[in-house]
């Protein structure tokens, strides 16, 4: 009997200690003098499905330039993040594909520094390499003999699609609706969907099964990109200086690099 | 020993608990004439009781070979067939893509001979569901028929029934807890299933979403509808547990 209460505790102990983060922060500046600690530990962004390689990326330079940094990433759909960070999900920053989700964060109270629009984004058409169904354009979107798909509304991938549709009066018949833009561009992918609409950065990040069909400027939308830091950040001086990092000209070159447009 | 069986409790009940206390009692009327929330209610309710049917007619002569048949080879398919119970949902959704999707082994002949393609489709989300929860009828039933007496059915042989008249008068009935039991818990699971489902079949309201993938796509647009639909699904499963009285996998 004693043997397993002990079992029991150290199973609980090991529990503990994998959840704590915040010891690791006590690394900086130990046993030096006093000085502003370089930033370090571990900083949790939630970004949105779409800046997935956008921000793989800027976390690896991140991590270089700030070595005792760790960056982890969160990514889904910006509606799903902000749910999540409304609901009390401990994260640092928060990156968006759209203004109302950021929105829905700050009306919470939760956004300190921020938000700040670091970059833009267009729509695309996605198809699947040598484009065999030939689509040309929104309007071919509406074609009976095409499987069509589309984010769900409540995501800003679908809600900018929608918008792009509505504003040409063309009636679309979706085939699913999928819980995030990387989503529809793997339905694509896997030939299961003919076509998509995605965002320009997502056609960049897809290699060879998936090309764009590009959407005149006059039928696009501009897909504003905010990022912010939030109140409850585990590691305040980290998130600040990810975002400084984000909307600095390095961070832009990455973004640059990932098919993102300035902001 | 028994605080940490409390423990266990709590963990059980307070999730459940929370969703009951946080229901919007008040809005119940409106919600559940949402068209949203009807047609997943409907969907999830058509597409369950098929795939329990689909599992039933496949099932139950599986778990026939399985009790009663030596091969060789048995023990992999007995090992194939509980496997979707193990798998990842979501593993299981892109298995039946690569089987059953516009380019799968079977779908894509399918799709060039006669032009059905099966995802997004009600008929793909019974498929999917059908995947994931035929096992726990195979299971329990196999069980049944392994603890059956087989000296009834061996008298009705020397009585002159055929094996099939056997099977309806003599097996079946003694068969029927375990088939009751295997049944619920098939249907439940059915019910329940989301992973599968998103990813082989999709989401479209009126058409491929089924309650449990409106719980995940409303949570974000209206809280008050996930969590309606989500104590229905609470409601059902402990009416089958409750139902099943103690009777869990392994029949009997």
């Amino acid at each position: 009997m004693r043997r397993r209460h002990l079992a029991a505790v150290a199973l609980c102990a090991l529990l503990v200690s994998a959840c704590g983060g915040p010891g690791r922060q006590a690394v900086a500046g130990a046993g030096s003098s006093p000085r502003p600690a370089a930033p370090s530990g571990v900083v949790t962004v939630f970004a949105a499905a779409s800046l997935t390689d956008a921000f793989q990326a800027a976390g690896r330079r991140f991590e270089q330039a700030n070595p005792g940094v760790e960056v982890v990433l969160n990514l889904a759909s910006s509606s799903t993040l902000a749910t999540q960070i409304v609901a009390g999900a401990p994260a640092d920053v928060f990156a968006s594909a759209d203004r109302a989700q950021m929105d829905a964060v700050a009306n919470a109270g939760l956004v300190t520094g921020g938000p700040t629009d670091f970059a833009r984004n267009r729509l695309q058409i996605a198809v699947e390499a040598g484009n065999p169904r030939q689509v040309t354009g929104l309007d071919d979107l509406a074609r009976d003999d095409l499987t069509v798909v589309l984010a769900a509304d409540a995501v800003p991938a679908g809600e900018y699609a929608r918008a792009a549709l509505d504003a040409q009066d063309i009636d679309v018949s979706p085939a699913s609706l999928e819980p995030d833009v990387r989503a529809v561009l793997a339905r694509v992918a896997m030939g299961e969907a003919d076509a998509g609409i995605v965002y320009a950065s997502d056609i960049a990040a897809a290699g060879g099964d998936v090309i764009g069909v590009p959407i005149p400027a006059e039928q696009n939308v501009a897909a504003v990109y905010p990022i912010a830091t939030l109140v409850d950040a585990p590691n305040p001086d980290v998130a600040d200086a990810f975002v400084a990092f984000v909307t600095s000209g390095a961070g832009a070159a990455v973004l640059t690099d990932a098919g993102f447009a300035a902001p | 020993m028994g605080w940490l069986g409390l423990v266990a409790v709590g963990l059980l009940l307070l999730p459940l608990l929370a969703l009951v206390v946080n229901t919007p009692w008040g809005r119940l009327g409106e919600l559940l004439t949402d068209a949203t929330v009807r047609a997943a209610l409907r969907l999830s309710l058509v597409t369950s009781l098929a795939a329990l049917l689909l599992s039933t007619l496949l099932g139950v002569p599986l778990a026939w070979l399985l009790a009663r048949r030596e091969f060789p080879g048995k023990t992999l398919l007995r090992a194939l067939a509980v496997l979707p119970m193990v798998l990842p949902p979501v593993v299981g959704g892109v298995a039946l893509l690569l089987a059953f999707g516009r380019r799968g082994l079977v779908g894509q002949p399918l799709d060039a001979l006669t032009g059905i393609t099966l995802p997004f489709s009600v008929a793909g989300v019974v498929l999917a569901e059908t995947f994931v929860a035929m096992p726990f009828l195979v299971v329990t039933v196999e069980a049944g028929l392994r603890s059956l007496d087989r000296r009834y059915e061996d008298v009705a042989a020397t009585l002159g029934a055929s094996r099939w008249l056997a099977f309806r008068r003599v097996t079946v009935p003694l068969l029927r807890p375990s088939l009751a039991a295997g049944m619920a818990l098939c249907w439940a699971r059915a019910l329940g299933e989301f992973g599968a489902t998103i990813t082989f079949a999709g989401n479209l309201p009126g058409r491929t979403q089924t309650m449990p993938l409106a719980v995940f796509l409303e949570l974000e647009r209206d809280a008050d509808a996930a969590i309606l639909l989500s104590l229905i699904l609470l409601a059902v499963s402990v009416v089958v547990l409750v139902a099943l009285r103690g009777r869990y996998l392994g029949g009997g």
